[in-house]
């Protein structure tokens, strides 16, 4: 029976499409066979994310309407053999997605996947619900500004009462606040709120604090997962990530400001 | 009182006018095809016969009329007196409506809840509503206080109805709760916090971290510019003094 995780945010651009990405590749480094759906109807992005965009033939939208297969539809990745991608329809719109195509597509998979991750748009219609109804555990993917906040905890709600887990009274969808493009420099400043301060609005249970770097974007422009680029911090966070998802104990490394040799040096 | 006498008819008590209540049943219409309202009411008034004979009912049009839909009220008496009832009056009834039932004499009767349903409406098809999981405890038969354990989340809204609302979680900014009373909030209240829903002025607001977005009792409302700095971040009470809204720490 395969674990479904739901990366979603409620605000756009704040990195769901990256952690996607970067968690279904490192759960499938770690052996862990994984599926990583695109639920973004008609602005699909996971596909040039994880570099397979020059091999989509078929989508989620011919295999919810019948016209493939999902064995049609899934892309494998070259890099990891346990990672396949089923990308999104670029010129159909989200009218195409329904409940019960999506829960027959998850059954299938569930056969032969343990980990399907569920790249949702951003927002709250039907796109975004629907990647979160069939969810056991959600990524709720928050930037440290307001905004993004406010959408998070609107998220929250929506995961709350509209998922299947909520309609028949089983046991809630687990939450993870991934705390994205954090600069602890600004935070000192005070021109970004701190883990604290969203812990304190938010109060939900904190995954992973992951670095601002520009290395992200060098990355989605290669077409790689992030979490392959092992030098960059983000990288790295995100492969503390899923470490601690799975059960390890892992301290966050990246809350706080790194110091050079002179600041180790003479304090401050 | 005078013995009555024959030369002053005015002063004879032979008729007295009191006011009196009468609890009566009310005949909520929600379409106008008469065929099928009479087999409704039939069926109904075949499970308890002597109750609805020459029982007086008041008819509620306010589906009808907030639809804008008309409606054959002479249709409707009839079938009503047919069944046995006394229809005594309307409420609730656009103009239209009343003028028909003023030609059939029937009184208009002034609909008490149009206020209430005006301040107390449940949210629309938007995934407003409050969570429908076990963490938010409906109100027990008898103890009116509604209970809510989980975090109040932007977007939601939560309405204690008839009763006192406590929240023992934060509730965050763009959430909405209401209530009939009084409303306490163990945690940090962010969003809006509506008391005394119904027109209730002896209500209270009571929180644990005042930063409100708005609040309201009975109507009166401030939004949080109009607050003062001073009781920002503190535990509060908020009450009504003379129509206007007090804030003070706890």
């Amino acid at each position: 029976m395969a674990r479904t995780i739901v990366v979603t945010s409620g605000k756009g651009g704040v990195g769901k499409t990256t952690t996607s990405a970067a968690i279904a590749m490192g759960l499938a480094r770690k052996g862990h066979r994984t599926v990583v759906i695109d639920f973004d109807v008609g602005l699909r992005n996971l596909d040039l994310v994880m570099g397979c965009e020059r091999r989509v033939v078929y989508d989620l939208v011919n295999v919810i309407q019948g016209e493939a297969n999902i064995r049609q539809a899934l892309i494998r990745d070259k890099r990891c053999d346990e990672l396949y991608v089923l990308p999104a329809s670029q010129t159909r719109d989200k009218e195409a997605l329904n409940k019960e195509g999506i829960g027959a597509i998850l059954e299938q998979l569930s056969g032969d996947f343990e980990y399907i991750v569920c790249d949702s748009p951003a927002g709250i219609e039907k796109g975004a619900t629907l990647a979160m109804y069939y969810a056991d555990d959600a990524f709720v993917v928050t930037n440290p500004e307001v905004s993004s906040v406010r959408d998070s905890d609107r998220m929250l709600g929506i995961l709350a009462s509209k998922s299947r887990r909520a309609e028949s009274n089983e046991e809630p969808i687990k939450e993870y606040l991934l705390l994205n493009r954090y600069s602890p420099k600004r935070v000192k400043v005070g021109e970004m709120l701190s883990v604290e301060d969203v812990q304190e609005i938010l109060s939900m249970h904190l995954l992973g604090v992951i670095p601002e770097s520009g290395s992200v974007l060098n990355s989605s422009n290669a077409g790689v997962p992030i979490i392959l680029n092992e030098g960059s911090d983000a990288g790295q966070a995100y492969a503390d990530v899923v470490a601690r998802y799975l059960g390890e104990d892992v301290p966050h490394r990246f809350i706080n400001d790194k110091k050079g040799l002179l600041g180790r040096l003479f304090g401050g | 009182m005078s013995a009555p006498q024959k030369e002053n008819p005015a002063e004879s008590p032979f008729i007295e006018l009191k006011s009196s209540s009468f609890t009566l049943p009310i005949l909520k219409l929600f379409g106008n095809d008469l065929a099928v309202i009479g087999e409704q009411l039939s069926r109904t008034v075949e499970q308890a016969p002597d109750f609805f004979r020459n029982t007086p009912i008041v008819m509620d049009l306010s589906p009808l009329a907030a639809a804008n839909q008309q409606v054959d009220f002479a249709g409707v008496v009839n079938l009503c007196r047919d069944l046995g009832m006394v229809p005594i009056g309307v409420r609730g009834g656009n103009s239209g409506h009343n003028r028909s039932a003023e030609v059939l004499a029937m009184a208009i009767l002034a609909d008490r809840n149009a206020k209430r349903e005006a301040v107390a409406r449940p949210e629309p098809a938007a995934p407003a509503k409050p969570a429908p999981n076990s963490d938010h405890v409906p109100p027990v038969a008898g103890n009116p206080t509604r209970l809510v354990t989980q975090p109040v989340r932007s977007g939601q809204r939560i309405h204690a109805d008839g009763g006192d609302l406590i929240v023992t979680a934060h509730v965050s900014a763009g959430a909405e709760i209401i209530a009939d009373g009084h409303i306490h909030v163990y945690g940090t209240l962010r969003g809006r916090a509506l008391a005394g829903a119904k027109g209730n002025t002896t209500s209270r607001i009571f929180c644990n971290d005042m930063q409100a977005e708005l609040i309201a009792i009975a109507g009166q409302y401030q939004v949080s510019e109009n607050m003062d700095d001073s009781i920002r971040g503190l535990p509060v009470q908020v009450y009504l003094e003379n129509h206007s809204l007090m804030i003070h720490p706890l």
